[in-house]
């Protein structure tokens, strides 16, 4: 569907018209995201309290739930505090680099039939590229801070993102096998009536099941969440590459960080769990609109990723680099030849 | 006209991030030009229509070679003015290359009997109803797979024998066994000993 159709045949002209229409898309992906990011933080407070026997915030608003809202109020009137042995132009930019790749994945992110940004056939790999260059904004904080926390904090980063990365890779070929494309559209559309037309989404599928774990773990690494957030361990560094950061600059990093997390929840549900189709293949679920259960999708992971928080005691670095590179990276290798061998002894693609 | 001025963008950056490469006198800042670099490159193959190469560049070099760049040159203690003390006797050498690089270029884009010529630069490499990945792999993997697999086995024996020259056996190393660690119980990692008063107690 061209969304931007009405605004390029309006007074402002072809060109300048795709670029306003496509101005208000951004707009209206990118606030509803950061409403989503204000209230994940609230509703990820409220499971792991309610987990932990605790109230949560109650206290701002009704069921606190302007808490997250006073939460940014404060730190934007706080100020600004840059240490002096620091390298200025680095130490700023870092937040921005964060916070501004976390918003640009959500362009190709399909929230229904035909309603997405930019329905470009490398969308994957686009989801791919920018969440690799997610490293960046971590380790340019931890060198530019001249603190040692911080730069602890950037290395162990560094070598983390860049190990689960390589199985993320290969999870998402074992998804493209199956759909033979690398459009994120296309890829939610290939798993409708997964199990003899009966269920919708890859993850009911028996070859990509073990996939659909490995992502989700690597997701959570990639994402720096516990279990394996060592980048920011506060028993050891502190807040790792967080420690020098202040009022706004903070507050980027911490809205960039769950806006990755909200989605890693969607790229699960558009690879796994069907995006926006209903679990199962039957009529009547069809009437309900398909936003609403991509919705379900990805909050329901979102719950998943704070159920882990709330219960897994942080991993050793070691075990985190050993379950990276020895265990995830030949078994999704390994993977990947399965998936393809079966595909093509099936003949799948003939 | 987006197309248009998009490029200009793109072009501007990258030769901004190739010069402050070049210029700056920090190399981690020299680094994050580069990554600059890279990352407009791979907005000019975007406009080439070649999204796929475009993406790949990013993966590759922005995500994980610059990462590795970055890593290294952030632990190295450099001492500045020792570096610039070297640029005079380097200049003869770093003007004969630049020499060379550009003679190169000129004979491939400038015409002649070396170079390409016009119409058969601009044949963009797109199949119609074909996508980029489909068309790139259909002809790796069929007319360029013998050279294909010949630079994969390169890349291997290079992996390979980075591995083997900086794997060393270090004698008196305690390895973690994480299966040993996780076997272990109450019952077999704790003992009560009885300790009678005044005597010690052998474990």
């Amino acid at each position: 569907m061209n969304w931007t159709a009405a605004f390029e045949d309006s007074f402002l002209g072809h060109d300048l018209g795709y670029l306003v229409g496509t101005l208000i898309l951004i707009l209206l992906i990118a606030l509803p995201v950061m409403l989503g990011v204000a209230y994940a933080v609230l509703a990820d407070r409220k499971v792991w309290a309610s987990m932990q026997l605790r109230r949560g915030p109650n206290v701002v608003g009704p069921f606190g739930l302007l808490q997250t809202l006073a939460d940014a109020l404060k730190l934007f009137l706080k100020e600004t505090i840059i240490p002096s042995g620091a390298n200025t132009g680095v130490f700023l930019i870092a937040p921005m680099i964060t916070f501004t790749l976390a918003l640009i994945a959500w362009a190709v992110i399909p929230f229904d039939a035909g309603v997405v940004l930019a329905d470009i056939n490398v969308g994957l790999l686009y989801l791919f590229a920018v969440s690799s260059m997610g490293v960046y904004g971590i380790i340019m904080s931890g060198w530019a801070s001249n603190s040692k926390y911080p730069f602890l904090g950037g290395l162990r980063s560094a070598a983390q993102m860049v190990s689960y990365e390589v199985s993320i890779g290969f999870v998402i070929v074992c998804v493209v096998l199956y759909s033979a494309s690398f459009n994120l559209s296309d890829i939610v559309a290939a798993q409708k009536g997964m199990i003899l037309g009966i269920g919708n989404g890859n993850i009911l599928n028996p070859l990509l099941f073990p996939m659909a774990i490995v992502f989700f773990i690597s997701a959570l690494a990639e994402t720096n969440r516990p279990p394996f957030d060592l980048p920011e361990a506060e028993a050891e560094l502190v807040a790792g590459y967080q420690v020098e950061y202040s009022s706004m600059t903070f507050a980027l990093f911490f809205l960039g960080e769950y806006a990755n997390v909200l989605l890693m929840c969607a790229l699960s549900s558009v690879l796994f769990l069907g995006g926006w189709l209903p679990p199962v293949n039957w009529a009547p679920l069809y009437l309900v609109p398909g936003f609403v259960w991509f919705m379900a999708k990805l909050f329901g992971m979102f719950f998943i990723f704070a159920w882990v928080k709330a219960t897994v005691p942080r991993y050793r670095y070691d075990q985190l680099m050993r379950l990276g590179w020895k265990v995830f990276l030949p078994l999704s290798l390994v993977w990947v030849c399965v998936v393809s061998g079966w595909l093509v002894f099936t003949g799948h693609y003939a | 006209m987006i197309a248009t001025l998009a490029f200009y963008l793109f072009a501007g950056l990258v030769i901004l991030g190739a010069v402050a490469t070049i210029l700056s006198r920090n190399p981690v800042h020299s680094v994050l030009w580069l990554i600059l670099a890279f990352f407009n490159a791979a907005g000019l193959f975007v406009l080439l229509g070649a999204e796929f190469l475009a993406m790949i560049l990013v993966i590759v070099y922005v995500g994980a070679v610059a990462v590795l760049f970055l890593f290294v040159v952030m632990m190295l203690d450099v001492d500045f003015a020792r570096l610039r003390a070297g640029f005079a006797k380097y200049l003869p050498l770093g003007v004969g290359l630049a020499v060379v690089l550009l003679t190169e270029l000129l004979l491939v884009l400038g015409g002649g009997s070396f170079g390409v010529s016009a119409p058969a630069a601009s044949h963009a490499p797109v199949v119609a109803g074909m996508t980029n990945t489909q068309a790139l792999g259909s002809l790796i993997y069929t007319r360029y797979v013998f050279i294909f697999q010949a630079a994969g086995m390169v890349l291997l024996t290079a992996m390979v024998g980075a591995i083997v020259l900086t794997h060393r056996q270090r004698p008196g190393l305690r390895r973690q066994s994480m299966g040993a660690q996780t076997e272990r119980t109450p019952a077999t990692a704790v003992s009560t000993v009885h300790a009678p008063s005044g005597e010690g107690v052998t474990l």
